[in-house]
């Protein structure tokens, strides 16, 4: 930021020394107690993942027999993710493309029609346009689960439940995308850069690509809303799929803890399910940490207008 | 520093270039004007100039407000195709599916005798609807979601700005690791989430049952009758208090510091500009937290149906989404479920839609 630039009137020399003594006082009993509240919270939110390390190196007996938060003698990881691939015909392995493929295939198709939809709304004026903005913000606040029922009866009736389709279309709705790329178009993209390109005999689509080029870290950012949300998704392919095939990794590890915590279905998979959700959480942990910068950027744009 | 952050703090004391976003649409009506009096007195420029000129003129003259010239030409069909894509995936999965739930929730399926045979529909009127009101397993799960929510939300959301307040003073250190740290649990997915708590509650799996019974001390019941919903909203908090967090941080950074320069020359700590500067810009974004946390709460189904067969305090009709769900998939009443569905729907945005007005009317957000 450009505080250094801010010409400020000095205050005379002795009066710099004691506020400046005052400061470093006060500063370093506030820096303890600060940093004592952010590690205490640390600990709470990694923990889980501790533990959930630690476990996935047990063996089932181990997970019960021995504390929860430290290693056991014997060292199981490898054999838990041989398992985890070969178990059931490796299903997990499946699992995890499915939900790639929901997730990517989602992501990137609704995050481009959002784009499109954002730019009509904010750089054209047309008859319905505040109608049609209102109408989309109104469906932020619909509730996603209320829909999933309505929408699986809608499918059944034409057939579409438990297909790959009856998960990956309804994704591809963002209202909250619009939303997004809207301010974006609005505030990243200049009425006189379009002028310019019409004028220069560039078509309303070709005028499109270069606004595109210009709201890239709003695409950035829905793109990562829309993918975080399919990848996390479970109500709806939980409604609509029958077939373990289809399920996403949401789905499929919820179906094996059922199994599992049924004493009479005799199959006990804790230390699968225990290592699954270690390796089905680890693309989403890179993802964040390399694109945290869009999130934050994408994050500020939503709420400070919003 | 973010594009976002730079662009909306005021371009003070900085010299060319740096405010260019905020002179060009002046520049630009002076150059729709100029090209309007051009037009009128010069034949010869204009007839050079005709293309351009004739769109300015078409721009002043049919739109007569001041913003008129960010529209070019009307051009007609452009818009609506690019709306086209969405907007139909919308009207079919969005529109649809509610208009459908309102028609379905206006029937009744009745099975004769010993359910054998094709179920007889036949129409209800609002008969469904007042059931749905009368019911209690409705209203209970709704008062439940609703008490777990007036604890959960303020608790979650005060933590997040409490530890975004942090990040941003000059107190801390490692914030870089401080962020991914409290925002890692949202990499994990809700359901995961739950799964993983709910090794951790359970009293053979659990460390942190085993390690208070090693000291001696008794028994901790985290899925017990009183304390299952509140094991159910440490999941939540746990999961999305990062995300909030990073909310509010992005909307921090985006103050201008020179906002907090004039105030501690005045002599103003650290927590008096926490509370009179940053918390006040930083309201739209503890809204918009507040106002999907409010949606997210309601919609509470997860974390139950996970923990539904390690606690026996949790029942078919826990929270709304979980009823309609047990009502539609193991009860197979699907016009009960769509009723259900629907009235829940509008609860949820009365409660947000009000929240959010209120919120407008006090803080002028």
């Amino acid at each position: 930021m450009s505080q250094h630039i801010v010409s400020e009137p000095l205050p005379d020399i002795q009066e710099v020394v004691t506020t400046g003594q005052r400061q470093f006082r006060r500063f370093n009993l506030n820096t303890i107690g600060v940093m004592t509240f952010l590690f205490v919270f640390t600990v709470y939110f990694l923990v889980p993942f501790f533990w959930l390390i630690v476990s996935s190196t047990k063996s089932q007996a181990d997970l019960f027999g021995t504390f929860g938060l430290w290693f056991a003698p014997d060292f199981n990881l490898f054999t838990n993710l041989q398992q985890l691939f070969t178990f059931n015909d490796g299903i997990y392995a499946r699992w995890l493309l499915n939900t790639l493929l929901y997730a990517g295939v989602g992501a990137v198709l609704g995050t481009f029609f959002a784009s499109m939809a954002g730019y009509a709304l904010a750089k054209y004026t047309f008859r319905g346009r505040n109608l049609a903005f209102s109408i989309i913000l109104g469906a932020i606040l619909v509730p996603a689960t209320t829909l999933a029922l309505p929408l699986y009866l809608l499918m059944s009736s034409v057939g579409l439940t438990n297909t790959y389709w009856s998960v990956l279309l309804p994704s591809l709705v963002s209202p909250f995308g619009v939303y997004l790329a809207r301010i974006y178009a609005a505030a990243a993209v200049p009425d006189e850069l379009l002028e310019a390109a019409r004028i220069d005999g560039a078509s309303e689509f070709g005028t499109f690509r270069i606004a595109l080029h210009l709201m890239t870290p709003a695409l950035v950012t829905i793109l990562l809303f829309q993918f975080v949300a399919i990848w996390n998704n479970y109500f709806l392919p939980l409604v609509m799929l029958n077939d373990p095939n289809l399920f996403p990794i949401t789905v499929g590890l919820q179906s094996w803890n059922v199994t599992t915590s049924n004493p009479s279905s005799g199959q006990t998979t804790y230390n699968l399910i225990v290592t699954g959700a270690l390796l089905s959480s680890i693309p989403l942990l890179i993802g964040c940490i390399i694109l945290q910068r869009f999130w934050r950027s994408g994050l500020g744009a939503g709420s400070v207008k919003g | 520093m973010d594009e976002t952050a730079r662009e909306r703090s005021p371009p003070f004391k900085k010299s060319n270039g740096g405010d260019r976003s905020h002179q060009s649409p002046r520049i630009d009506r002076y150059n729709i004007v100029f090209v309007l009096m051009d037009s009128q007195g010069n034949v010869k420029e204009r007839q050079l100039k005709e293309e351009k000129n004739r769109m300015a003129l078409e721009v002043i003259s049919r739109n007569s407000h001041p913003h008129a010239h960010r529209t070019f030409r009307r051009r007609a069909p452009a818009p609506y195709l690019f709306l086209m894509p969405f907007g139909l995936l919308f009207i079919l999965f969005f529109i649809a599916p509610i208009v459908y739930a309102i028609y379905q929730s206006l029937f009744r399926s009745q099975r004769s005798g010993l359910g054998l045979g094709a179920p007889i529909v036949s129409f209800n009127g609002l008969a469904n609807f007042a059931d749905v009101l009368h019911d209690s397993n409705f209203s209970s799960g709704v008062g439940r979601v609703l008490l777990y929510g007036i604890v959960q939300v303020p608790v979650m959301l005060g933590l997040a700005l409490i530890l975004a307040l942090f990040l941003d003073s000059a107190a801390a250190r490692f914030k870089p690791f401080f962020r991914l740290a409290f925002f890692a649990p949202y990499a994990v997915p809700g359901i995961i989430a739950a799964l993983l708590w709910g090794y951790l509650y359970d009293p053979a799996l659990s460390p942190f049952v085993k390690g208070v019974q090693a000291l001696g001390l008794p028994r901790p019941d985290f899925l017990g009758a009183g304390s299952v919903l509140w094991s159910i909203a440490n999941i939540a908090t746990w999961t999305y208090t990062g995300y909030n967090m990073l909310i509010i941080f992005a909307a921090l950074q985006a103050i201008p510091t020179e906002l907090y320069e004039s105030a501690r020359i005045d002599g103003g700590s650290g927590w008096y500009i926490a509370w009179h500067i940053k918390i006040p810009l930083v309201v739209p974004a503890l809204v918009l937290t507040c106002i999907f946390s409010i949606i997210g709460t309601l919609q509470l189904f997860g974390e139950p149906q996970v923990l539904l067969p390690i606690s026996n305090n949790i029942s078919s009709s826990y929270t709304p989404v979980l009823y309609a769900y047990n009502t539609a998939f193991n009860y197979n009443n699907y016009n009960y479920a769509a009723a259900l569905s629907v009235v829940l729907a509008l609860v949820i945005c009365v409660l947000s839609f009000g929240f959010l007005r209120v919120t407008q009317r006090q803080a002028g957000v």
